[in-house]
């Protein structure tokens, strides 16, 4: 199939649909509305589920009603949303269900800006609602991959009976670029041997997320932690550019990223030895490619559109094996290019080892720039 | 004369509320207090033979603890 | 006594088939029982135990799907219309209902079962208004008579400062969306049976893809209301009836025409 223009929203919604999305629940909020929008006219279009619910509580319990019947379920919303949707989550994992949630992050915290923002970083990958369990999430940093992410996150989701997150920044959402859509799925006609039915009797199924007994919860969570460790082991993603040579490493994720590797082609341009690791799958995260840059590099500069939350996980798994420095910006602005530049430029300047907290640091440089 | 009728209390689910007590229009219903059902209560039980089947004792029954009989219409010639 | 001979005679009532034979975890004396029993014998009578989902709520309710035989999924707490219509959306052959009190539906769950209503969403919900949170020990919900003491109004409740009790059948009511809506009582066996067939009603108007039905059933909760059942039965009767009178507060017109 061709390559056709499509808006970030509306082309994960057609992606979802080509899986053989069977129902989908939303509410209407910026930057994502456009997806629901999309939503309410194709699905009925092709005898499928749409429905505009009360709340993103309605629409995440929607989706888990209807994931517990065994049809392909999702639904798509921006942070403070996603805030509301956590009751759902939380019980739609204990239940063991799957699912695919698009997040299309916006500034926070409170209701925010409408702006481009990675601050759902802790509440999905550190969260994701009460309770022991992790949600898979992982972020695309174009529409092309968004797409593809949204079109692979049902099987993933249902491989492992858990909640596949694609969360994806606003400025994804909203913007336009040529991607290719992969092809048509047919809808699933079979229901899953643990999905609800109408059966009476020995044929009746219970699906709930109680267990009073604390024994017996605490062999559940084991599960969940057992098919977690399972996920740790397939699921990882990144992706590296211009790391074979590179002295000074930028990690960042999802559009963060993205412009990172303007400046690192910009910083390569002038002869600056610098590489960029883009995680793409923020839980499962990708230790193991962190620790080898660790071992290897004498710099990372982590760039973020939030104010270090991955951050904290990467100094977590460097351990001060290398210096680390950051540099974000925060409640729906985005850097451009030439601010990492600066940033890499001075980092190839003085390459020593930094003293202090990263963040500190970077709200020193930062203050001024923001209050400018 | 009316039908007879009697029942027949699952100790299981009794748990001695005694609302078929207090709704059986014969009066015929008790607890039973030479028994101590598995759960610890003492369960309803016939106290006199005019049960009439009529079902309101298992109509107020919140447990669905007791079946009801009745004899069958014509059966007393 | 005379001892009668079970087999020679007829059964006049048994324990429906679509509830489990199992001693539930209700109080004794709560009306909990009698209502998991009419919706069982209403889903046995209309043949429906292989085609329902029902959606347990949170509250005392929460473990109704260990006592009904047939498929069940549990909600967060107000959230079952919602989830219900998931499941509804998900396969509109089946038959489902939520079973909720009235912490969760009319508190926390207002907004899931206005919504729910307001779209004619084809299920069936079956709530239990015994005026105060059961399961957390008898606090004070927006069903509690004014006046009426709990953990949480201690000293009676002051309408000056927690306002009234939400009339939920008659706030339902006014949804164009909503087919069937009445509010029966389980204090005595004359209410029972006029529940019984409300619940009927309720059931047959989803099978008649009619849209939104609710039953409101006033129950009792003898524990937190520190009454014998039997003083629970005369408490509902004499309190709690003024305040909400039972009644058909909607009635699809297909409906009226219906025998049951």
């Amino acid at each position: 199939m061709a390559k056709e223009l499509w808006k970030g929203n509306e082309a994960f919604a057609e992606a979802a649909i080509r899986a053989g999305l069977q129902a989908y629940f939303g509410y209407p909020i910026t930057p994502q509305t456009e997806a629901l929008e999309y939503m309410s006219a194709r699905m009925p279009e092709l005898g499928r589920v749409f429905l505009q619910a009360e709340s993103e509580l309605g629409a995440i319990n929607m989706v888990y009603g209807a994931a517990a019947t065994g049809v392909r379920t999702m639904t798509s919303t921006s942070s403070p949303g996603t805030s509301l949707m956590m009751e759902g989550l939380s019980y739609i994992a204990a239940t063991e269900l799957p699912m695919v949630l698009v997040d299309v992050v916006r500034g926070g915290p409170g209701l925010g800006t409408i702006s481009p923002s990675q601050g759902d970083y802790n509440q999905m990958v550190h969260g994701g609602g009460h309770g022991d369990y992790y949600p898979i999430v992982m972020a695309p940093a174009g529409v092309q991959e968004t797409v593809d992410m949204v079109y692979g996150m049902f099987d993933i989701a249902e491989k492992y009976r858990s909640i596949g997150v694609v969360m994806l920044d606003g400025s994804i959402g909203q913007m336009i670029e040529p991607a290719e859509m992969p092809p048509m799925l047919e809808v699933r006609k079979d229901i899953p041997e643990w999905a609800v039915r109408g059966g009476a009797g020995k044929d009746k199924r219970i699906l709930t997320s109680i267990n009073l007994d604390p024994a017996e919860m605490e062999k559940m969570n084991l599960r969940l932690l057992k098919r977690w460790k399972e996920v740790e082991k397939n699921e990882v993603r990144f992706a590296e550019y211009y790391m074979d040579d590179a002295k000074i490493a930028i990690i960042g994720n999802g559009t963060a990223g993205r412009i990172a590797l303007s400046a690192v082609r910009t910083a390569r341009a002038a002869g600056i030895p610098v590489g960029l690791l883009r995680p793409i799958s923020l839980r499962p995260f990708p230790v193991q490619a962190v620790q080898e840059v660790a071992a290897q590099l004498d710099n990372i500069l982590v760039v973020e559109m939030n104010a270090g939350m991955m951050l904290e996980d990467i100094l977590k798994i460097v351990q001060g094996k290398t210096s680390v420095e950051f540099y974000g910006r925060i409640g729906g602005v985005m850097p451009y290019p030439e601010e990492i530049l600066a940033e890499i430029q001075r980092i190839a300047a003085n390459p020593a080892p930094i003293k202090g907290h990263p963040r500190d640091l970077w709200m020193e440089r930062i203050e001024p720039v923001i209050n400018q | 004369m009316p039908l007879r009728g009697t029942i027949v209390v699952d100790e299981n689910l009794c748990k001695a509320c005694e609302l078929c007590v207090e709704a059986c229009p014969q009066h015929v219903i008790g607890l039973n207090a030479e028994i101590i059902t598995p759960r610890g209560f003492h369960p309803a039980h016939l106290i006199k033979d005019e049960c009439t089947g009529c079902g309101i004792c298992a109509l107020v029954c919140p447990e669905a603890a007791i079946t009801v009989y009745r004899e069958k219409r014509g059966a007393q010639g | 006594m005379v001892a009668l001979d079970i087999k020679d005679m007829e059964i006049v009532y048994r324990h429906p088939d679509s509830l489990v034979d199992i001693s539930t975890h209700y109080c004794p004396g709560c009306t909990h029982g009698i209502a998991h029993r009419l919706v069982a014998e209403v889903i046995d009578e209309m043949g429906l135990a292989k085609r329902t989902i029902g959606v347990a709520s949170v509250g005392c309710s929460a473990f109704s799907y260990n006592y009904f035989d047939f498929d069940f999924v549990q909600s967060p707490h107000g959230r079952a219309p919602a989830m219900a219509t998931g499941v509804k959306r998900s396969r509109p052959d089946r038959i489902v209902f939520t079973y909720q009190g009235d912490g969760d539906m009319i508190s926390i769950g207002a907004g899931e079962i206005i919504a729910a209503a307001g779209r004619g969403e084809n299920i069936t919900v079956i709530f239990l208004n015994n005026a105060n949170y059961g399961m957390t020990g008898g606090q004070m919900a927006p069903t509690t008579l004014p006046g009426m003491k709990t953990t949480s109004s201690p000293n009676g409740r002051d309408v000056e400062q927690t306002g009234y009790p939400i009339l939920a059948s008659e706030l339902l009511a006014t949804q164009q969306g909503a087919s069937y809506i009445a509010r029966r009582s389980l204090h005595d066996p004359k209410n029972i049976r006029m529940a019984k067939k409300a619940i009927r009603l309720a059931f047959e108007t989803q099978v008649r893809g009619l849209g939104f039905s609710m039953v409101e059933l006033l129950s009792t909760c003898p524990t937190n209301w520190h009454m014998t059942p039997a003083n629970a039965t005369k408490w509902l009767e004499e309190k709690m009836l003024p305040y909400y009178p039972i009644g058909d507060y909607k009635v699809h017109p297909e409906l009226s025409e219906l025998k049951v």
